[in-house]
């Protein structure tokens, strides 16, 4: 398996990337699924949503060209792209709900074997609140987890979430640092391993049950 | 009718007890000469709707440090630790609601609906004590208006009868809790003469407002 953690994130956000095709509208949540935005391959032309009001997230401006009036939903100066728009905070959750959003990327501190997320609160350690995050899972045609596999050495991906959950039966997709994770009706196929990764290995840092696929493949990342 | 009033005169509207609706994401959009007399009128016991709790030295986190606030109704308090101190003291109440789910509590609030259904929370600790209905084979939770006292807006550029231009990313809440509060009071960062602002460019037409200030 892959010991170094910034290769473990290279491989997680450049897998992600793989799965946007062109024309897609895409959130992705704070931390390590924002990275996503630097590995979109070429010629693919998506359009990210800030779900503080706007579509059209663009890179970080440098030190001293902020706009205080473009912040992104973490509160951090941000920017828009030519042909982006602005919006209010209802058509914003219009566009999530309502099956205008064709991909979310979040992190996660739990994914069960049914396709339930945990990944807003740890009872009596950590309540930031769910912000957007439930109307992205419930609200999105697809929902792909980029998360690393074990948090300190402990499995995340479970056969039940114990943690207060985001939003049941909703996760489609789940990229780690050792593998792809489709979920499906008749529960999780291990579909792709990460390079230098072996089966047993994901088996053993996994505590549902995982299918193998008879098409697996190793990460093209 | 003249709606333009002194900072003072706006804030005189708002009493202890009361509850006050605040516009801005994380601050921006947050009428901050607004929030910072209502703390200098040390004003108490407000219940605050907001998208979130800012940060400690910005927007409505100063109403929590500075204990403005007993109860507040929000999506995300995680970028002011001095919110979750309070909480876990049983200082302040805290109720956390979806994002979409709040904004769109509030829209109903100020369209006159009985309330929304909506997916988001189905399986979770949002749907619990709430009614469950099935549209077309699919489960909604039915979440009730969510209405203020007050409103607080901050608008980029008001005319002097009241209608409202947001700059970019500022507009987030501030159009929805306009329509949803008995007083609406607007925090310009310029006003300008009647006519000046296209009609066309309106965000929030004069109608719902009821005071401008700057």
């Amino acid at each position: 398996m892959i010991q170094d953690k910034d290769r473990k994130r290279e491989v997680i956000v450049k897998r992600v990337a793989e799965e946007l095709k062109d024309g897609d509208l895409v959130n992705l949540g704070i931390g390590m699924p924002t990275l996503v935005a630097n590995y979109i391959p070429e010629g693919i032309d998506i359009l990210l949503q800030s779900e503080n009001g706007f579509v059209g997230l663009g890179p970080s401006p440098e030190a001293g060209n902020e706009d205080p009036d473009i912040v992104n939903a973490g509160g951090q100066p941000t920017s828009i792209v030519p042909g982006g728009a602005f919006f209010d905070s209802a058509t914003s959750f219009t566009i999530i709900r309502g099956g205008h959003l064709d991909v979310t990327v979040l992190g996660a501190l739990q994914v069960d074997q049914e396709g339930n997320l945990a990944n807003w609160m740890i009872p009596g350690k950590m309540v930031p609140g769910m912000g957007g995050a439930m109307d992205l899972v419930a609200g999105a045609k697809r929902v792909i987890i980029a998360m690393e596999h074990t948090a300190k050495g402990a499995p995340k991906i479970l056969k039940k979430c114990n943690l207060p959950l985001t939003a049941k039966g909703e996760v489609d997709l789940i990229v780690t640092d050792m593998g792809v994770i489709e979920v499906t009706s008749n529960g999780l196929l291990l579909t792709e391993l990460a390079p230098e990764t072996t089966v047993e290995e994901v088996i053993g840092a996994t505590e549902a049950e995982l299918k193998i696929s008879e098409n697996l493949k190793v990460m093209n990342v | 009718m003249n709606k333009i009033k002194t900072i003072d005169e706006a804030v005189s509207h708002i009493k202890d007890g009361m509850t006050v609706a605040v516009g801005g994401f994380m601050g921006a959009g947050t009428p901050e000469k607004l929030v910072d007399a209502v703390i200098a009128r040390n004003i108490k016991n407000l219940t605050l709707i907001c998208n979130d709790t800012a940060f400690t030295d910005k927007g409505v986190g100063k109403w929590v440090v500075n204990k403005v606030v007993s109860k507040i109704i929000v999506s995300h308090i995680g970028t002011n630790p001095e919110t979750g101190r309070q909480m876990n003291a049983g200082e302040l109440k805290v109720e956390l609601v979806p994002q979409g789910t709040l904004a769109e509590r509030i829209r109903a609030a100020g369209a006159g609906l009985g309330g929304i259904l909506t997916h988001t929370g189905i399986g979770t600790v949002v749907e619990e004590g709430k009614q469950k209905l099935t549209v077309d084979g699919k489960e909604y939770l039915l979440e009730l208006p969510l209405k203020a006292d007050i409103a607080l807006l901050r608008g980029s550029i008001v005319d002097k009868k009241g209608n409202i231009y947001y700059s970019k990313a500022t507009r987030n809440f501030n159009p929805i809790i306009a329509t949803a509060a008995d007083v609406v009071i607007v925090e310009a960062e310029k006003i300008v003469e009647v006519g000046e602002l296209d009609a066309t460019d309106v965000m929030t037409p004069s109608v719902f407002v009821d005071v401008i200030t700057m």
